[in-house]
């Protein structure tokens, strides 16, 4: 049985050649070239940007199907298209050979598709049996809702696809595999035969990927089709069938697992320009900036979240922390902010203890926070560009004396950030929500760059922003670091991390658990290390 | 190339163009608002008063006529003059995103308080003014403060706090009334009549008519002043606003939330208690039940209509003040005077309803205009597209 | 309690296995208690006015609006309406009440015209909450003002002029018919006119609930369970609740958000109005301006206290409907002698801390309390009236403040919710 690779990319990018692959034994042949969902030109536009441009794909059934791109490249975009969350503007989108048009998620559902969101779509106070009926229930004598029938209902799904679910437990019990769980559940009550999951792996550890990948392959040994959004390319060649890169908001090529490695999909994501973040020669001082010992954060049920940390960052150092989301990198970035409280033995800032200070001091004694969320820790999306330049700094020349505020030296220095840079906008009174990601980024970059700072804490500073500023952010951390800036780098972005980092440790389950040297690793054998697999590499 | 905002922008977008038609983005923007939403509630009335079978127009011409002349006026000023202080009172909560409906209970019983107080002439002359109105700041942050320190220990939403504390002043207050400070001159229970040395003058501002403006018409411009300048000009002013606008972000900033709740709800309470002092200083000299109450929740629909504004808010006051004191007049026309009742909430609540509208408008069309201006070649700083490569001379740090 | 404003100091997550639920025997049980309690304090303090038939029909009558407005919050909040304007609506209810029933010369139309001006000003929160994304608070507290303006308006329109009606209060209206359980009056009045104890206390308490209660009453009392089946048994209830607790869940898994906060939003209305309507056609029999006198917000207060449940808001309407009856049955007294009640009920708490869940502090500040409150209760005689009427707001404060913890409200309380805003 010969399968044809396609090429969808209308403009330049390289002709890949075409792949030959045999069938599995398992998935019938009339069904594996049968498209199950087919995009056609779909383009979709919002004030100011282009979401999705002339998007092409075709999943076969029965196969598990990625798709992989950047943050911000337009994946979730094109899911909520496919799950009639949003209505593109152009194109055509077939299901099962015929052309459907979805105005809401129900007509979606209606034609069998399903979605499992990145953020749970549940209710903690209601049970899973509410959560998962919800919207379709089974009905007795037309008004009161069947819950026996609904519980045998959801005890069958559990049983056949092995998902092993209780009933009648409230959501807020369960963990995050369990919710996971519950989620496909949902979709697979309402029939669905094309499964969408979101970056299904970004909140699971690593034996819950594992049980995941299994439920996956045993849904598509059952017929369904699965299509895998995800960012994670380790995770997209262990279990998918086809992979579609996604980059500025179109589709660039589909490809075979087999034949692609790693770096191969890496550089279709980001296309030909790849900007490095590579930072070679080392500017490591021996005077030690920021100096943590034994930080413990704990969730209210007495549970370690951060597990005692320590750590020491130079002047002139780049310090990475590496680990897959949820293992306490906000938390920690937020203790040492004294934004959430913690137990700590030491930490001092340039031989101070700051153990006690309020967040605002620890600000002025020399802390720059470029924070995770950017729309809610970063900015006042309501407020003009100088009045964001105060936030934060508040207590700080130039934006006031005493207790007044400056206005007049507040917006000639973010007249300075603006030029410096380059944040792109008309005017600094404009709204800070009125500037693109990447724009609203380098002007945070700006302002937690400005009053000589001893420690920068960049929590993903690139996440979510374009490539051009992208290439910007990493220049400013790269030219602040050799003029002597201690910074700590959390990301989730393994390039970005090796390429910027001194050095790396691994953060797993609230602890370190493995220190690598960036000079001489892959962001493979980061990954692993990130899992909890390759420990000591 | 992002996905910010998509979902607030993308469908509110189209249903705005056609809401608003091509409404261009400036200042006046802000105050459309308001007077579309006046002029609606002018219709509904004109609507009522047709079902009524009145003359709409003739109801307003009178109105106007009423209000304009000069003992009107400064029924209108004196009136406006407590109307304001309360406005402000909620605004300063306003503004952090604290809801103080308690202004109400806070003015009544700081007004209590302080009549009793000024009633036993403990001081005299002057100082017994200033003793009144400290006793009366005092019992209004107090009572404030309540709120504030449950909301930020136990987590008590202000809004039911204070919705609690309104009623529990309105019992404690009679208590002292009856139980404690009233004197009972005929069938009216009251306090003790502040002595005549500790009368705030009244001025003579309005030509025309014999009647005094209150003297508190000061007091009110001055508040006025500074609580702009508190917001816009000093720090404290910044980090209130900042929290109001975005708590988690004010606390990645280094804002004490909590410091700052206790404290805004303790500015509130304190101003709150200053709303009673033009009619209890200016005016009846005593608290007895003829005391103007509700003035608490005229505040909130005013700092609503003014949008938290120093001058809307005071245009506001003047509005409310007009429409409840030449509302008299009506019944000249056989017309019952609650009609402004009526028009006053259907100011209101279009008032609000066409303020989110603009504010949405307004996001949704920046939106727009930055990136049609960056699109543009000679943007200011630099030719280039937003994903277009950078500059690199404008990269170095 | 709710999520709009500011979220500091509020607990990061309430611990979940502490979920109160009461069988039917408990509850029976706690209720037997309760009484055994008051007839204690009865015997005691001779306040015989505490537990009389008397007191117990009053208790009914005035918890009943309190009641339909708490409901009113329920089904609005339930679905993450905030509903500030419950009083509003009732005002409103209280005058379209007393309007109908002239009207139609018909109590039960005056009852239909209630629901319906409630409702009205349910839709008016609706429009602006749920179609145009206006702060819950702000919306809640312009319709208190909106429905105040316009029921004035309208009185005066309407009723001045007619014989007995003036400005600010209606003619009396056709009263309403009682029902009763027949043949158990007599026996139970003179029980309890021998003041033996316990037996006369239950012979009041009973009388008062079975003898001369309002047809209306009965169905404000069905409308309790009624919500309860409608919003925990079926699918519509189900779609509502999930509106409150995670909007955009329901709209992934295609339920008209919108719908089904405007429905709830339009229902909490009509209760509210129901309640006013009570107020006006059976509590009063006229409609009097400023007649709810903030019951809206007591009920919303009951609604609290009972947890966003339907069996503890009714709980806790009985709870503020009784201590306001007793203002009205030797006000000063009977609450004097409920101070009684509170320190032994305080003590029981206390020693059921210490034994039975271990928790030593808890136990020594309960049983502080209860020692501060019997001592106000030796020292003093009376209660002064004006106490009284804050019981229901003061109660509320207390819960609040002590028990934040174990209340659960619906988690996307109070916030706007815009379609399409899932991620």
């Amino acid at each position: 049985m010969v399968y044809s690779h396609y090429l969808l990319s209308s403009h330049q990018g390289t002709p890949l050649t075409q792949a030959l692959r045999e069938e599995g034994a398992v998935i019938a042949t009339a069904t594996a070239t049968e498209p199950a969902v087919e995009l056609i030109g779909i383009t979709k536009r919002f004030p100011g940007v282009v979401a999705n441009r002339d998007i092409r794909l075709r999943v076969a059934k029965g196969r598990i199907h990625a798709i992989v791109g950047e943050n911000g490249a337009g994946k979730s975009t094109l899911m909520k298209i496919l799950y009639g969350m949003q209505r593109p503007d152009e194109g055509e989108i077939r299901v099962d050979g015929s052309a459907v048009g979805f105005h809401t998620p129900a007509d979606a559902i209606a034609a069998g598709i399903g979605m499992v969101h990145q953020h749970f779509m549940l209710a903690d106070n209601l049970t899973v049996l509410e959560n998962v009926v919800l919207g379709s229930e089974p009905r007795r004598g037309g008004v009161a809702l069947d819950f026996g029938e609904a519980r045998r209902k959801i005890k069958e799904i559990s049983d056949a696809y092995g998902l092993g679910i209780r009933p009648d437990v409230p959501v807020e019990e369960l963990g995050v595999g369990d919710r996971q769980r519950v989620e496909i559940l949902k979709v697979l009550y309402r029939g669905a035969r094309i499964l969408i999951l979101d970056e299904p792996t970004a909140v699971l550890v690593p034996h819950e990927v594992e049980e995941l990948f299994d439920n996956l392959r045993g849904l598509v040994h059952e017929g369904l089709t699965i299509l895998f959004i995800s960012h994670k390319l380790d995770e997209v060649l262990r279990v998918a069938d086809e992979i579609t890169v996604i980059r500025r908001g179109t589709t660039v090529a589909t490809v075979d697992p087999k034949d692609v490695t790693a770096r191969k999909l890496a550089e279709l994501m980001v296309g030909s320009e790849l900007p490095s973040p590579e930072t070679r020669e080392s500017t490591v001082t021996d005077v030690v900036a920021l100096s943590v010992r034994d930080l413990s954060v704990r969730a209210s049920d007495g549970r370690a979240i951060v597990d005692g940390v320590s750590f020491d960052i130079r002047k002139g150092e780049v310090l990475g922390i590496a680990g897959v989301e949820g293992n306490g990198q906000a938390e920690l970035v937020e203790a040492i902010m004294g934004i959430r409280p913690c137990e700590v033995g030491t930490l001092t800032l340039g031989g101070a203890d700051i153990a006690h200070w309020s967040t605002l001091r620890r600000r002025t004694g020399g802390i720059g926070y470029i924070p995770e969320d950017r729309h809610r820790h970063g900015l006042l999306l309501e407020s003009s560009l100088w009045e964001n330049r105060i936030l934060g700094h508040q207590n700080q020349k130039p934006n006031s004396k005493g207790i007044w505020i400056d206005r007049a030296g507040a917006r000639s220095d973010t007249r300075r950030i603006v030029e410096q840079y380059d944040v792109r906008t008309p005017g600094i009174d404009v709204v800070a929500s009125a500037l693109s990601g990447g724009n609203q980024q380098k002007l945070i970059v700006g302002r937690e760059m400005s009053g000589d700072p001893v420690l920068l804490i960049a929590s993903h500073p690139t996440r979510g922003v374009d490539v051009g500023a992208q290439a910007a952010i990493w220049d400013h951390l790269r030219t602040a670091r050799a003029a002597g800036l201690a910074v700590l780098l959390i990301s989730a972005d393994l390039d970005e991390l090796i390429g910027l980092s001194d050095s790396l440790k691994v953060l797993l389950r609230g602890a370190i658990v493995a220190d690598v040297d960036p000079a001489n690793v892959t962001p493979e054998q980061l990954g692993s290390a990130m899992t909890g697999a390759g420990e000591g590499v | 190339m992002t996905e910010r905002d998509h979902g607030t922008g993308a469908g509110m977008g189209t249903f705005l163009d056609r809401m608003l038609g091509r409404v261009r983005l400036g200042g006046w923007l802000a105050v459309a608002a308001p007077v579309i939403a006046i002029a609606f509630a002018a219709l509904i009335t004109s609507v009522v008063l047709l079902v009524a079978g009145k003359a709409p127009l003739e109801a307003f011409n009178a109105l106007a006529q009423y209000g304009t002349r000069p003992p009107t006026m400064v029924l209108i000023l004196n009136t406006a003059v407590g109307y304001y202080i309360s406005a402000l009172a909620v605004a300063i909560g306003f503004r952090m995103n604290l809801f103080n409906i308690g202004v109400d209970g806070q003015y009544r019983l700081a007004a209590v308080v302080a009549a009793s107080f000024g009633g036993a002439a403990l001081l005299p002359g002057v100082l017994n003014i200033i003793a009144v109105v400290v006793v009366a700041m005092a019992v209004g942050a107090l009572w404030a403060a309540i709120a504030g320190l449950l909301k930020v220990t136990r987590g008590v939403s202000e809004v039911i706090s204070t919705i609690m504390l309104n009623a529990i002043a309105t019992g404690l207050g009679s208590w002292l009334i009856s139980d404690h400070f009233g004197v009972l001159t005929g069938n009216d229970i009251a306090t003790r009549p502040i002595p005549d040395d500790a009368h705030v003058p009244g001025m003579p501002l309005i030509a025309g008519t014999a009647q005094l403006v209150n003297g508190f018409l000061v007091l009110a411009v001055v508040l006025g002043v500074a609580y702009y300048v508190l917001l816009n000009r000093t720090r404290f002013g910044f980090e209130l606003r900042a929290t109001g606008q975005s708590e988690p972000a004010a606390v990645a900033s280094g804002v004490g939330v909590k410091k700052m709740v206790v404290v805004t709800m303790i500015m509130s309470g304190a101003v709150a208690g200053l709303i009673g002092m033009p009619e209890l200083l200016g005016q009846s000299f005593k608290y007895s039940n003829n005391f103007p109450a509700g003035l608490g929740f005229t505040g909130i629909a005013i700092a609503l209509l003014g949008r938290n504004n120093p001058v809307g808010m005071a245009i506001g006051a003047l509005l409310w003040s007009f429409l409840d004191n030449s509302s008299n007049t009506l019944q000249l026309l056989d017309i019952s005077k609650e009609i402004v009742a009526i028009m006053q909430g259907v100011i209101i609540l279009s008032v609000i309803i066409a303020y989110e509208l603009v504010h949405r408008y307004r996001n949704v069309a920046e939106q727009r205009r930055v990136s049609r201006q960056l699109a543009a070649p000679p943007g200011p700083p630099g030719p280039a597209g937003p994903s277009a490569p950078p500059a690199p001379e404008g990269a170095r740090a | 309690m709710t999520a709009t404003g500011l979220s500091v100091g509020q607990p990061v997550k309430a611990p979940p296995s502490r979920r109160l639920r009461l069988s039917t025997p408990m509850l029976l049980l706690g209720i037997f208690g309760l009484i055994v309690l008051l007839a204690v304090a009865r015997v005691i303090t001779g306040a015989n006015d505490i537990t009389s038939g008397g007191t117990a029909s009053a208790a009914l009558g005035l918890a009943v609006p309190i009641g339909l407005a708490g409901l009113g919050g329920l089904w609005s909040e339930r679905a993450g309406v905030v509903n500030i304007g419950l009083e509003g609506m009732m005002i409103l209810g209280t005058w379209f009440g007393a309007w109908g029933a002239l009207q139609f010369d018909n109590p039960w139309a005056g009852v239909v015209a209630g629901a319906v001006g409630g409702a009205l000003g349910g839709a008016i929160h609706a429009l602006a909450t749920v179609t145009f994304g206006v702060d819950h608070i702000i919306s809640g507290v312009a319709i208190n003002i909106v429905g105040l303006g316009i029921t004035q308006y309208l009185s005066k329109l309407v009723f001045d002029g007619m014989p007995g009606g003036g400005a600010k209060q209606s003619p009396p209206v056709t009263e309403m018919a009682t029902l009763s359980v027949p043949g158990i009056g007599e026996p139970l009045r003179s029980l309890e006119g021998r003041h033996w104890f316990l037996l006369s206390d239950f012979a009041g308490l009973l009388r008062g609930i079975t003898q001369d209660v309002s047809s209306f009453t009965v169905l404000a009392i069905l409308l309790v369970p009624l919500s309860f089946w409608l919003l925990w048994r079926t699918p519509f209830g189900l779609r509502l609740r999930a509106c409150g607790e995670r909007p955009v869940a329901a709209e992934s898994l295609g339920v008209n958000v919108y719908l089904y906060k405007w429905v709830a939003v339009l229902v909490s209305g009509l209760l509210a109005g129901l309640g006013g309507a009570f107020l006006s056609i059976v509590a009063a029999g006229i409609y009097r301006d400023g007649q709810t006198g903030g019951r809206g917000y007591i009920g919303l207060a009951a609604m609290i206290f009972g947890n966003w449940r339907p069996g503890g808001l009714a709980g806790g309407a009985i709870l503020f409907g009784y201590t306001d009856a007793l203002q009205l049955r030797q006000g000063g007294a009977s609450v004097h002698a409920l101070l009684l009640v509170v320190a032994l009920l305080l003590a029981a708490v206390a020693v059921f801390q210490l034994v039975r869940q271990g928790r030593g502090r808890a136990a020594l500040l309960t049983g502080l309390g209860a020692i501060v409150v019997f001592a106000v209760f030796a020292v003093t005689d009376t209660v002064p009236e004006q106490f009284t009427s804050f019981t229901p707001h003061l109660t509320t404060l207390l819960v609040l403040s002590l028990a934040s913890q174990r209340l659960r409200m619906p988690a996307a309380d109070g916030i706007p919710y815009r379609r399409g805003q899932a991620t």
